[in-house]
């Protein structure tokens, strides 16, 4: 059986503490497993933080990791969220010189991919677009087209679809 | 009332009967040393951090509490992590209080600052640096109930200069540090799995590990090998936890374990672990363990669970609940040893613990493991043995027949050089009527040799026997074995003459050179009261067998020129 290497999702929720992501960035570097993308806010609660976390690795590895967050101590609760029952998205902001002959072409990415101008000054602007991993990185593409400036892209954040 | 962050400090400790700190003063804790001599708490001052940390660890295991020492910031506290990446790798609770320089200096480099709780976050179960005072109650609680709870770890308590010199009017608050322990959630079902699965067995084994010593499991757990008279093999961690003289006993498996133990292993049809986490060492090649058994793994750390060996029933859970479950419900269904279908198979065990026991030729040197035999007779195999790292470590481990939890202190995980003095102190701290005694190389015992200081200032009792081959011998004995010959670095034989030593820090020294003296030694030491340094030439170029190569099954032991004895 070929090793199953693939994207997954970890929900973390801990305690929000100064010393909290080094301690599961920790976690993960120190048996050797990547980040490949991480996003953390509050809850509803300020005082704890939700964590989204993805990193390229087997299912048995994902089981072993998740055991290790939940040893640590500020961590309420670890899990992995599974597709395709959780939702997982990300977003770019992505600054985009501003020229006549481009200005039809930009405005149709906006249009079909539900994209937002978020800011124009004179020569550029900024555009915001969010979707999953694969919407992305073709609207990323679409955009190197459009002689696209310089990018911001977040972590994926996710959520399953519904309560189970 | 008002009270200084250092009374709040000693609140807390009297509110975890703390009655013993290991310690060493400097500037940043200046403050809590002063608070000290007003208060009812027994201080030992070691002569360095790292014997500080042992020393506790030490105490922590002879007794089952908490071990705690307090250093100073910046070296203090670095001179203890290896101390505590030992406790880690070993699940001993022991709690770390570190001084630090004021809060507002924190980050600006300030004299003898390190940031500790960076450089041990991933050594220690969790740790806490304290900015506010009024945290300081309940993070000191919090760090002892972390220590002592679940699977036990090291906690290091990170106190910032000014947090300990401010001063608080609220009382402290009684915090009930509520307990973290999670019962497993479908005990019964999966302990009536395991029944099912051991009674179905032929060849049933049970691992014994060092978790049923730290979970204080060991009387249930004789009682249920021997309620359904199940053959015990231990981990070097396990060696106490099923008396050595129990006619059940296997052996130690592992790369130095005995060979009816390694080859139990590896003929069961089920194998049941308690409170192991399947080191290396333990298992040897991981895919050649235990290759006919199903195997059923109790432990309380889920990720011990398939962590390097898979099993087939999981039972995560503290081992006193588990084991009381198995033996309620084998009560309960009226269930029996299954005698006749496990006969053979003890019948087998016995012919290979009689065929191949562990053993060693004579000549007209002191042989080592001939000093541990006659150690385990003087003291009626009683004493609190703990052991520095090396050839000696396994000779303690194989010749001295623990029969007694708590008895055997060693650092296992993580291996460390100068760990047994230290740790002999803190044993003999907390059992002042026990016979402690040393087990040291002649290398090992020079890395904190400065704690025959402290043993000498508390007259503290502790036994201290070095089985002196001149040689870093475990290194001499590898490179024998798989590097030619060529003995790189590890000759030791420019060593200091321990009797002078002794003398040197006030202690008694006493040396034996052939095998008739041995006994004579012995018991002069054992007999005067106070420390004594006992220094056993012993044959230099001895290796330990049986062995395992590493990464070859447990099956492939050489057994050197032992064969010819047994
Ligand atoms: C702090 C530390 N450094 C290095 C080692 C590697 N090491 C393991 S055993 C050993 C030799 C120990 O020599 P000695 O204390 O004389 O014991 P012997 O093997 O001769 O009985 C060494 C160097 C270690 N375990 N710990
Ligand atoms: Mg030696």
């Amino acid at each position: 059986m070929p090793v199953q290497f693939k994207e997954r999702a970890i929900s973390v929720v801990v305690n929000n503490r100064p010393d909290v992501l080094a301690r599961i960035a920790g976690t993960f570097s120190a048996r050797g497993f990547n980040i490949e993308s991480i996003s953390a806010n509050i809850t509803r609660n300020p005082a704890v933080t939700k964590i989204i976390i993805t990193t390229l690795t087997t299912p048995e590895t994902i089981t072993k990791v998740i055991k290790q967050l939940n040893r640590l101590v500020d961590v309420l609760e670890a899990r992995r969220l599974r597709r395709p029952q959780a939702v997982c998205r990300e977003m770019i902001i992505a600054r985009v010189p501003l020229t006549k002959e481009r200005q039809a072409a930009i405005q149709e990415l906006i249009d079909t991919r539900g994209g937002k101008t978020v800011s124009i000054e004179p020569g550029s602007a900024v555009l915001e677009f969010t979707g999953d991993r694969e919407d992305l990185e073709e609207i990323l593409t679409r955009l190197e087209s459009l002689g696209m400036e310089d990018f911001s892209r977040t972590g994926v954040i996710a959520l399953e679809r519904s309560k189970s | 009332m008002q009270q200084t962050g250092s009374q709040v400090l000693f609140t807390a400790l009297k509110e975890e009967n703390v009655d013993t700190l290991f310690g060493y003063p400097g500037g940043c804790v200046m403050d809590i040393y002063d608070e000290m001599s007003r208060q009812q708490i027994r201080h030992i001052l070691v002569r360095h951090e790292q014997g500080a940390v042992h020393a506790a660890d030490g105490y922590a295991r002879a007794s089952g509490r908490v071990g705690v020492c307090l250093v100073t910031s910046g070296p203090g506290a670095t001179n203890t992590v290896t101390g505590i990446a030992n406790a880690y790798m070993d699940s001993i609770p022991v709690v770390v209080l570190t001084g630090q320089v004021p809060t507002a200096i924190i980050g600006s480099d300030g004299f003898q600052e390190v940031d500790i709780t960076g450089i041990t976050r991933t050594c220690t179960k969790h740790n806490f640096l304290v900015r506010d005072i009024g945290d300081l109650h309940r993070t000191v609680r919090e760090a002892f109930q972390i220590a002592r709870s679940g699977r036990p770890g090291p906690v290091l308590v990170d106190l910032p200069k000014d947090v300990i010199q401010s001063v608080t009017e609220a009382e402290p608050l009684r915090t009930a540090v509520s307990p973290v322990e999670e019962g497993c959630p479908d005990l019964e079902g999966l302990c009536n799995e395991a029944l099912k699965m051991l009674l179905q067995a032929k060849k049933p084994l049970i691992i014994v590990g060092g978790g049923v010593i730290l979970g204080k499991a060991s009387e249930i757990f004789r009682a249920f090998a021997r309620k359904f008279r199940i053959p015990v093999v231990s981990t070097l961690m396990g060696l106490g936890a099923f008396p050595a003289s129990d006619p059940l006993w296997t052996g130690m498996l592992g790369m130095h374990g005995a060979y009816s133990a390694n080859m139990a292993v590896s003929q069961c049809d089920l194998l049941m672990a308690v409170g192991v986490r399947f080191d290396d060492r333990a298992t040897s090649k991981v895919s050649a363990f235990a290759p006919h058994a199903r195997i059923i793994h109790i432990d309380i750390d889920p990720v011990s669970i398939d962590r390097i060996v898979r099993t087939d029933l999981a039972i995560v859970s503290h081992c006193i609940p588990a084991l009381k479950t198995l033996h309620r419900l084998s009560d309960e269904q009226g269930l029996t040893p299954p005698e006749r279908q496990i006969h053979a198979w003890r019948n087998q065990l016995l012919q290979w613990k009689a065929e191949m026991p562990l053993g060693y030729c004579r000549n007209q040197n002191i042989k080592p493991q001939y000093v541990i035999e006659k150690l385990h007779q003087l003291t009626q195999g009683r004493a609190i043995i703990a052991t520095e790292v090396g050839q000696h470590q396994m000779w303690a481990a194989q010749f001295y027949r623990f029969d007694d939890p708590n008895a055997f202190l060693t650092s296992g995980g993580l291996g460390t050089m100068g760990f047994g003095l230290p740790a002999a102190i803190g044993a003999q701290v907390a059992c002042p009527d026990r016979i402690v005694v040393d087990v040291a190389g002649d290398g090992s015992i020079q890395m904190n040799i400065q704690e025959l200081g402290t043993i000498a200032h508390y007259g503290l009792p502790v036994k201290v026997v070095i089985l002196n081959n001149l040689y870093l011998g475990m290194i001499r004995q590898w490179q024998e074995l798989f590097y030619g010959r060529r003995y790189s670095q590890s000759d030791m034989s420019q060593a200091p003459d321990f009797v002078k030593l002794a003398e040197a820090y006030g202690i008694k020294g006493l040396r034996a050179t052939k095998p008739e003296e041995v006994k004579r030694v012995l018991r002069e030491g054992l007999e005067t009261p106070g420390p004594v340094v006992m220094d056993f030439h012993v044959e230099s170029e001895e290796n330990v067998f049986p062995m395992v190569k590493p990464g070859t099954p447990l099956t492939e032991m050489a057994f050197g020129n032992v064969r010819a004895v047994a």
